[in-house]
């Protein structure tokens, strides 16, 4: 069974082709990051994947069915940036909105819900700001309540934008931890990632975009200094080294 | 003295105060608030429309008027901002400033067919409240009753809607329609506070209590109950004052009190307020003076 696939997908913003013809399959239980230069469409692609944006044709199919979103299959970590943290609530809050698809609408959430939500909080180490309000916290704290909102919603498939960006290394610890258990757990998890000095230890799968997949595969096969000068063009630079021939620095 | 009557508008008002604090704590985080104040605005042509075909000053059917304008001005304000490049501060000025001119060309209309001001819509611009008819007041009542409870029931939906549109719809939230609901509760409150608060003053209504009540917490929760309780004690006080005197207009009592509230709130609100901010700043200023005499010593 297939956790993703696209066929034939573009998106225009206006009169602008963000994406052209992109044509997936990845498996179950994969680990994928979607790598790109900037501009090259990365968070349209999970947008657009998850039914956000109405400019678009082609078809995505999750778990092999066109989604659904009561199906409740599907966990999203946003940017950190899309939302406004000077928003009145606690970190506790957040997090149970992970559950408001399961609860139901009108209702209020129960305890059971509750304490989903702080096991989750607990899952990334934040228990101990539970009440805090959500912009006193530090970017990577707030990046975590985020995570733990996600995994409230005991999703099967999960797609995180950016979630490396702007944290500290303990926060980017526990983030690599739960990608870790999340795949043990047979689920299957997209990232949109732009460091690509971390890139090839963090995913099994990958997905390189500029505006069309120019490569996807096992990070094996796909990762190779080749597919990243086709998806980067001119902007990547290698530094040639005595012992490896392709060691990577980075995007110019 | 509490006359039954004027018992019946305290009644009235205090639930209205309520209504708009709830439902104006929502489009105050949405940062729709000046929408609110167009949309009042634009409830006076309608006002005028619905006294000029239907020859009746029953509240029920000006009140329909009111909304159906009011609703079409927060439609045109949508409409101008995603059919052309204007932003939605020009499209707001926009539509607030041409259906308030319509609306009051319209009243003019009115008062010159029906000889001086004998209709009383004249009384839909500034509000009037002491004033009302009983019958008025239950419908005014119920209408914000009826806002409470959907504020009541929505809570938890509408708060992650304006926090998080994305991952609400994500989850299988019904955005559009929620968004839709909370628009047409706000024409509601609003359409419910013409003939006491007046369609200039209105938006005050929904604006500040809610911003007031931000100084006192960071938690939505604590919020709404404050922004409610500003908004009832507006309310109650500006009937009181208003019912002193004749010829005293509700409505801007009735904002003079909020707007007191928010200043009390604006400096001595804990934590949030100025003064304990400017506090904060002193106490952490003299530390770091004492830390550095320590390090030179």
């Amino acid at each position: 069974m297939n956790a993703l696939q696209i066929k034939n997908l573009s998106v225009a913003y206006e009169d602008k082709i963000v994406l052209k013809d992109v044509n997936i399959s990845i498996p179950v239980g994969s680990l994928t990051g979607i790598i790109g230069p900037n501009g090259a469409g990365k968070s349209t692609l999970i947008k657009a994947i998850l039914n956000q944006l109405p400019n678009k044709t082609g078809t995505v199919h999750i778990l092999d069915r066109p989604l659904n979103p009561k199906d409740l299959i599907v966990g999203y970590v946003p940017q950190r940036n899309a939302v406004d943290w000077d928003f009145p609530t606690n970190a506790l809050d957040v997090v149970l909105m992970g559950r408001y698809g399961h609860i139901g609408l009108m209702k209020k959430p129960p305890a059971k819900d509750k304490q989903i939500a702080l096991d989750c909080l607990k899952n990334v180490g934040m228990e101990a700001f539970a009440d805090r309000s959500i912009g006193q916290l530090s970017g990577g704290q707030q990046q975590r309540v985020f995570l733990a909102r996600a995994l409230a919603q005991e999703a099967e498939i999960y797609f995180m934008d950016e979630p490396f960006v702007g944290v500290d290394a303990a926060t980017e610890r526990t983030i690599i931890s739960i990608l870790k258990d999340l795949k043990a757990q047979g689920k299957t998890v997209f990232v949109v990632h732009h460091d690509l000095q971390t890139a090839g230890d963090y995913f099994d799968w990958m997905i390189l975009l500029n505006k069309t997949i120019t490569a996807y595969g096992p990070t094996k096969q796909t990762f190779t200094q080749e597919n990243l000068q086709q998806a980067y063009g001119g902007k990547l630079f290698f530094m040639d080294q005595a012992k490896s021939n392709d060691n990577l620095v980075g995007e110019r | 003295m509490l006359t039954g009557n004027l018992l019946w508008v305290l009644v009235g008002t205090i639930l209205l105060g309520v209504a708009a604090g709830l439902n104006g704590t929502f489009s105050f985080l949405q940062k729709q608030s000046l929408v609110g104040d167009a949309a009042a605005h634009a409830a006076l042509p309608g006002i005028a429309l619905a006294y000029l075909v239907f020859e009746t000053k029953e509240l029920p059917i000006l009140m329909i008027g009111a909304a159906i304008t009011s609703g079409l001005s927060v439609y045109m304000i949508q409409w101008i901002v995603n059919q052309s490049k204007l932003k939605a501060d020009a499209a707001i000025a926009l539509v607030l400033s041409v259906s308030f001119g319509i609306g009051i060309v319209l009243i003019s209309i009115v008062n010159q067919s029906t000889a001086g001001n004998q209709s009383g819509l004249n009384d839909f611009i500034f509000g009037k409240a002491a004033t009302m008819a009983k019958s008025d007041l239950i419908w005014l009542s119920g209408s914000a009753l009826l806002i409470i409870l959907m504020c009541l029931l929505f809570f938890k939906e509408w708060k992650l809607m304006i926090f998080d549109p994305v991952f609400a719809k994500g989850i299988g939230l019904p955005v559009e329609r929620l968004r839709t609901l909370l628009t047409a509760l706000t024409v509601l409150t609003i359409v419910t506070g013409i003939q006491a608060v007046g369609v200039i003053l209105m938006a005050a209504m929904l604006i500040i209590p809610a911003a007031a009540a931000r100084y006192w917490s960071s938690h939505l929760g604590i919020i709404l109950v404050t922004s409610a309780f500003f908004g009832a004690l507006s309310g109650a006080f500006g009937t009181m004052v208003s019912s002193l005197r004749i010829g005293l207009s509700t409505g801007p009592i009735i904002v003079l009190v909020a707007a007191t509230l928010f200043l009390l709130s604006f400096f001595f609100a804990p934590t949030r307020g100025l003064l304990s901010k400017l506090r904060k700043k002193k106490e952490f200023k003299q530390r770091r003076v004492a830390q550095e005499a320590m390090s030179h010593e």
